[in-house]
């Protein structure tokens, strides 16, 4: 049986042979692009380049719209096309879109990668292209033999019609492209799929083994300089006023100009701008900022935490848990984040008055290239923005505030040569667009027989979205629903739950960052949940499966992880097991955690993680993300902080802000559900939160200590 | 002036000798396999081979490299070890984001021409230095044990 997608209504097809003399195809949906409207995309018709391109030789290249940075859509994506096309895996190739109104997400009308959405956004488009292209090679082929299309079938890059006829898809490709494209087209059945859902090789290994990758910090350009900025030592401040006598006669150093945001120092290569930034004299205005600490931040937040506030749930009945047997009050601390992407944010602009070229790794092209053509007095359709593949992100690169791109615009406007702007580790680690701070207040009440009979939450924390083009969107009557993902919409069958928010402002710029709200969210609830439990005298697994009784989604993830941990069974003297499963991006993922102390270091040896994440594409893919988020989370539950003291950040770079190294890794099992689900949810996020509340709670099963703040390497556990 | 190789190339280096050897590759030899990601000797993002041992490029001022012998991720020759290393990374899907990619290999390959069958303790000492925030760990681990059986004919 095939399901059928219509997409005539609102899809506008268009084939060409512009492209390399093969079959191109464009598909656009129009009418959902507000976003890109608001903010100045052009309403150009729809230019010449497209989704698939079958080159005369038969390679097949897909264009992939969102930003590579490790989650592998450069894999996934192609995948989708091929497995409709019906082309030989072996000759597809993936090439990242620039910034184009056709390449935007289908429902949310700008071109972005977030929010775990990538595959999920692209799989009805993609596959129906992959579908088109083969209706219309089949076509080419059937006029060509003079037989009927329904004779003829496609297979492994080839039209194979009666008779024995054969011919390439690279031979059609001309001749197809010049017919009209299906409207409509049958799509397969889950039931059908070769391709989709099999283990699959990345397409890029070799070429990211052999370096033969351009990652954005690598672009060369003639005559390209090299830009350093000197940004804000305290948060929030601006140059007063600059002294360059000391750069100009240092070697290589061509210009210093200033930028909203600090100063510039230009030169011929990175070393010579370096020491040109290390010789600038800067006086800085200080701002409000100058007296900011996390220490103040936290005494702010904690006694926000008791104030009545906006409120994201209220409760059925406020005073029930009132006539609590018992009360559990706990609050939470977790801080500041930085993304930390290997790769140092960069950007290279070309300015040529009338018209620019941006080269970066953005998350966020249509919002980029809107800021970028705005910083340089141009319009969007003038700035030319080519997606680079980039060295990790995990939120960094898509700010609504384009901050490194408008910063590297500005100097390429005022000094006129071609220039890279390369940020040091330091200044990504000082760099502000911070996962913010948060505090959780929780006041939990049982009953007599340890069922929750109320539930109140506070949470205190800086909005990303508040101020931004989002904030339309995200933030509904005072309520950023980023701040509170994870905890009003819990699946946990809670009764009087009621969830306070208060978005106090500072100086501090935050962004997401993988995950985004539940980040936080999940820590709190799970080791929320992990100590009623202790308070009810009941198993965890237990005690959750109870309260999760609505949603065998989530119990059958929670009831995997467990099985395949041998939960319940023994360990050996000194270890510990923890387990916590957090709802996030239309995807479930439980996890158990065996912990043990290592001379008071708390050391995870063994993730059990169970993922459901619907119609599962690329199983190879989806293992990965889920330990690379494990690694991800566990860098951030262990050692990662960034802490404000006068003003300044007092990290700076991987010595002082800690990631997770290789000899730190746990084992990592990573158990797909299979759920039969008939399309893809998100992969890479959801295995991020559930953690640090997993080795918080095995923490607790080890020490009988809770964890109630993060990293868990500050508590002292011995 | 330094005089160095760099891929068996000799290179007459004239800019500022306090250049780190990052940068003279990037910038001044057009080498961008070596990644910039600390700048501090914390991440191994840059790690090539001076003389044969694992050295960190972005620490390395080009004045203390006179007659050394560098081996860039462009240099590497394709010995049983290197296509060992190359062919287990792609054979188990290591790569993510892959930035910090070239700095994993070129230490993969210094610690299995050195040691054929690192055991696993080993293999953790050996790549502990090269972060990865993708988490490719589990399966770096994998992958030098891969070619280490790859390399002592078990395959």
């Amino acid at each position: 049986m095939k399901t059928t997608a219509n997409p005539s209504r609102r899809t506008f097809l268009k084939a060409t042979a512009a492209l390399s003399g093969g079959l191109v195809i464009a598909f656009w949906l129009p009418g959902r692009r507000g976003l890109a409207r608001a903010q100045g995309a052009p309403k150009a018709p729809i230019p010449p380049n497209a989704f698939l391109r079958i080159a005369k030789d038969g390679t097949v290249t897909v264009m992939v719209k969102n930003l590579e940075f490790g989650q592998g859509v450069t894999t996934a994506l192609p995948m989708l096309v091929a497995e409709e096309l019906e082309c030989d895996w072996s000759r597809v190739r993936a090439e990242l879109a620039p910034a184009a109104p056709e390449y935007a997400h289908t429902a949310f009308g700008m071109q972005m990668t977030g929010g775990s959405m990538s595959v999920g956004d692209s799989w009805t488009q993609l596959r129906t292209v992959g579908a088109q292209a083969r209706t219309m090679l089949v076509a080419a082929a059937a006029a060509q033999w003079k037989v009927k299309p329904e004779a003829c079938r496609a297979e492994k890059g080839f039209v194979i019609g009666p008779g024995g006829k054969k011919a390439s898809f690279g031979s059609l490709a001309e001749a197809a492209a010049k017919l009209p494209a299906p409207e409509k087209v049958a799509l397969k059945d889950p039931k059908q799929f070769k391709l989709i859902g099999k283990p699959t090789r990345r397409l890029d290994s070799v070429e990211r083994i052999e370096a033969k990758t351009v990652f954005g910090l690598d672009v060369k350009r003639p005559g390209l300089h090299t830009a350093l900025v000197a940004h804000p030592p305290v948060v929030g401040a601006r140059v007063a006023k600059f002294d360059a006598q000391k750069v100009r006669g240092i070697a290589g150093v061509t210009h210093v100009v200033q930028t909203s945001l600090g100063v510039a120092v230009v030169a011929k290569n990175f070393w010579a701008a370096k020491k040109g930034r290390d010789a600038l004299e800067i006086e800085w205005e200080a701002g409000p900022g100058a007296t900011l600490s996390s220490e103040g931040l936290r005494a702010e937040y904690a006694a926000l935490a008791r104030q009545p506030g906006p409120m994201a749930k209220k409760a059925a009945d406020p005073n029930a848990i009132k006539a609590a047997a018992k009360t559990v009050v706990a609050e939470y601390e977790v801080p500041f984040l930085a993304h930390a992407p290997m790769e140092p944010l960069n950007c290279t602009v070309e300015y040529r008055g009338d018209s620019a070229e941006v080269w970066c790794g953005s998350q966020f092209q249509t919002v980029d290239q809107a800021a970028a053509a705005k910083a340089m007095g141009l319009t969007p359709d003038k700035v030319t923005l080519h997606t680079m593949p980039a060295g990790g992100g995990f939120g960094r690169r898509a700010n609504p505030a384009s901050d490194y791109v408008v910063e590297a615009c500005e100097i390429a406007k005022s000094v006129k040569v071609p220039v890279k702007t390369v940020w040091t580790r330091e200044d990504d680690v000082r760099g502000g667009y911070y996962r913010p701070m948060y505090v959780h207040r929780v006041e939990a009440g049982l009953d007599a027989k340890g069922a929750i009979v109320g539930w109140n939450h506070a949470i205190v924390g800086q909005s990303i979205i508040a101020g931004t083009a989002f904030e339309p969107f995200l933030v509904k009557e005072g309520i950023d629903h980023t701040s509170v993902e994870g905890v009003s919409d819990t699946p946990y069958d809670i009764p009087n739950l009621a969830v306070t928010l208060h978005s106090p402002k500072s100086p501090v710029t935050t962004l997401w960052w993988r995950s985004v709200g539940h980040s936080h969210t999940a820590f709190v609830m799970e080791t929320m949940i992990d100590e009623l439990a202790a308070a009810a005298g009941e198993d965890p697994l237990a005690f959750r499966r109870k309260l999760l009784a609505k949603h065998p989604r989530v119990v059958a993830t929670l009831d995997l992880a467990a099985r395949k941990a041998g939960w319940g069974t023994a360990l050996p003297q000194g270890r510990a097991r923890g387990i916590a499963v957090h709802e996030s991006f239309g995807s479930v993922c439980a996890q158990v955690a065996e912990v043990s102390l290592e001379k008071g270091e708390v050391k995870v040896h063994r993730v059990v993680a169970a993922f459901d994440c619907g119609l599962v594409v690329n199983p190879m893919t989806v293992e990965a993300q889920v330990q690379g988020a494990i690694a991800f989370g566990l860098s951030a539950a262990l050692h990662s902080a960034i802490t404000i003291k006068d003003g300044k950040v007092q990290q700076s770079n991987f010595h002082d802000y800690r990631v997770l190294r290789l000899s730190e890794m746990p084992k990592v099992e990573v158990h797909i559900v299979s759920s039969g689900a008939d399309k893809p949810t998100g992969v890479g996020e959801p295995a991020t939160p559930p953690i640090a509340p997993a080795v918080a709670n095995a923490l607790f099963a080890l020490t009988g200590k809770r964890a109630r703040s993060l990293p868990l390497g500050k508590t002292s556990w011995a | 002036m330094t005089k160095f190789y760099v891929n068996g190339e000799p290179v007459e280096f004239r800019a500022a000798p306090d250049t780190p050897l990052l940068w003279a590759l990037r910038d001044h030899l057009g080498l961008t396999g070596t990644k910039f990601g600390c700048g501090l000797s914390q991440c191994g993002a840059c790690t090539v081979h001076v003389n044969g041992e694992p050295a960190l490029a972005c620490s390395i001022p080009v004045s203390d490299l006179q007659g050394k012998r560098v081996t860039t991720i462009e240099g590497l020759p394709a010995n049983a070890v290197v296509k060992a290393v190359k062919g287990a990374w792609v054979d188990k899907d290591v790569v993510q984001c892959g930035y910090c990619q070239p700095g994993q290999v070129m230490a993969a390959v210094a610690l299995l021409t050195k040691n054929k069958s690192p055991s696993d303790a080993e293999i953790d000492a050996a790549m502990d230095g090269n972060l990865c925030r993708c988490g490719t760990y589990p399966r770096i681990r994998e992958a030098v044990k891969t070619a280490a059986a790859k390399l002592a004919g078990k395959r």
